[in-house]
């Protein structure tokens, strides 16, 4: 089953890390993506960027275009890893693994995916 | 991240707004100042042990504003209100808190706090330093690095300057539309000032000082969140980015700095050059151009170039004369005239010029231009001429070493 582990926390918050402590938390996070990519089960990695470049389109009768993200939240949607686990119980644990490696705040959200294009090569 | 790494930059992430919270409660910018510096302590004691805070800024502004509460109690020999232990399982207690904290009366707060800072009878330096001061938390030692002077002579600037915004009264209701989209070029005038204090440094040695353009381009991204589809702020942060993108291209190992024809693009931050594209793309949707919009697009014309051959000067040209008749300036006419240089040549060039040399006198940039024009004409001795105007006028050592570069190279021919 293929798992997406989301990845929220505060964007003001991580957009006050120096340069030495983003480039810090990514690397040790590499080790944990390293890893799952040599056992296969690491899919699409994505940083997003800023919500400040994000745009909404809203749908309807009329689609209205709209400067930012969908939701004004707390904690935003800064990225997410799509990892390939047995079980929820390996998800929970991947999960687990790279928050422990990461060792920041936030929260991960594991959601189960389905592809609907499984075909569909990646850009 | 260690604890208190994680926890000094959740403080810092958190400021801007609490502080702008705090301002609105306590109409004061001493106290709101106090009551911040006491729920950091607070913070120091309690997220080691209870974990963080959801909210960080509604918890910040919620221990603030009860500390401050805490010492009139202490005063009047009442009660003392329960310790922020009993506040940290925060579900509860921040609930009502946050929801009376949404994003309208955040932005408004922020926007109050900045505004602040841009008092028209203080300095433009003073108010970028009360900026980082007040809004940033950035300390006083470090200000004064930044600018080059003493503790106690920035200590005794900030002072000043404080002194003066609190003789200032500034209304606390809610802005109208007009009054609010003042403010927002106000605040944009001075983040543009504290990009540029840190990536040109008049007077230091230092010619990028890294931390005040990153410093101004977190605000910038702050108040975008809180403004999302201003069309201006889109720009200014975008064209913010596109500069930043290029600060460890524009000085060589020895310090020197590095023009852009001949600056190494697989140096260029790409990260910070795409989300500014990004960010491009979505102000000119709005199709309402304005100064940092257009600076933005050139920037970003030269971003896209892969190569300084590669180099749109057609589009360049007509960008610098929408930015003429946007906002007339001799130094947009100076940026043209470079333009005008690559597409026809440097005699036409030098013809802009001249119109200009009265306005620039003291400008170390248009010596340096008229000198590398004369050179490319054949004309070495009013080459020298310029250079050596130019060099009088630098204002950081790197300047100067540049010219010294071009003029070794006319000696040379």
């Amino acid at each position: 089953m293929h798992y997406a582990i989301l990845c929220y926390d505060r964007e003001d918050i991580v957009e006050s890390w120096t340069p030495e402590q983003d480039a810090a938390v990514i690397a040790k996070l590499d080790v944990v993506t390293d890893r799952l990519a040599r056992e296969g089960r690491l899919g699409p990695v994505a940083r997003l960027m800023p919500t400040t470049t994000a745009t909404t389109v809203r749908k309807g009768k009329e689609t209205l275009i709209l400067d930012g993200p969908f939701a004004e939240t707390k904690e935003q949607l800064l990225g997410f890893f799509i990892v390939e686990c047995a079980s929820l119980e390996q998800a929970i644990a991947t999960a687990k693994d790279l928050g422990a490696a990461s060792s920041t705040n936030g929260s991960y959200e594991i959601r189960p995916l389905r592809l609907l294009r499984p075909e569909a090569p990646r850009p | 991240m260690s604890t208190l790494a994680w926890i000094d930059v959740a403080l810092r992430g958190a400021r801007p707004q609490a502080m702008g919270a705090l301002l609105r409660h306590f109409r004061e910018l001493d106290l709101a100042e106090e009551a911040f510096q006491e729920a950091c302590l607070r913070a120091l004691k309690s997220w080691p042990r209870n974990g963080p805070p959801r909210d960080t800024v509604a918890w910040l502004v919620l221990v603030g504003r009860n500390a401050a509460l805490d010492g009139v109690r202490r005063r009047n020999r009442e009660r003392e209100l329960p310790g922020e232990e009993a506040l940290s399982d925060l579900s509860d207690a921040e609930g009502p808190l946050a929801e009376q904290l949404d994003e309208a009366d955040y932005r408004d707060d922020l926007l109050r706090l900045l505004f602040m800072c841009c008092h028209p009878e203080l300095p433009a330096t003073q108010q970028i330093a009360l900026a980082l001061r007040v809004v940033c938390g950035l300390t006083v030692p470090e200000i004064a690095r930044a600018f080059l002077v003493t503790d106690v002579a920035m200590e005794q600037r900030i002072t000043r300057a404080k002194k003066l915004v609190a003789a200032e009264r500034i209304p606390f209701e809610m802005p109208s539309a007009p009054e609010r989209a003042e403010r927002l070029s106000a605040v944009a005038a001075v983040l543009y000032l504290l990009f540029n204090e840190g990536y040109s440094a008049t007077g230091g040695s230092a010619h990028v000082r890294v931390p005040l353009c990153d410093e101004a381009i977190r605000l910038a991204r702050l108040l975008l969140r809180l403004f999302p589809g201003e069309p201006e702020m889109l720009g200014l942060t975008g064209l913010m980015l596109l500069q930043h993108s290029r600060s460890k291209a524009r000085l060589d190992a020895q310090g020197a700095i590095v023009l852009l024809e001949d600056q190494d693009r697989g140096l260029w931050d790409r990260d910070r050059v795409a989300e500014a594209l990004a960010l491009l793309d979505k102000a000119l949707r709005h199709g309402s151009p304005g100064p940092y919009q257009v600076q933005a697009a050139i920037a970003a014309l030269h971003a896209r170039a892969p190569r300084f051959e590669d180099t749109d000067w057609a589009e360049i040209e007509q960008l610098y004369a929408a930015l003429e008749r946007l906002q007339p300036s001799p130094v947009v006419s100076l940026n043209r005239a470079v333009a005008v240089a690559k597409l026809r040549g440097p005699a036409a060039a030098l013809a802009m010029l001249d119109a200009l040399a009265k306005d620039l006198a003291g400008y170390f940039y248009f010596f340096g231009v008229r000198g590398a024009l004369l050179t490319d004409l054949g004309r070495p001795d009013e080459a020298r001429e310029a250079f050596d105007r130019a060099l009088a006028i630098a204002k950081s050592p790197a300047e100067a070493a540049h010219i010294r570069l071009q003029i070794d190279r006319l000696t040379r021919k």
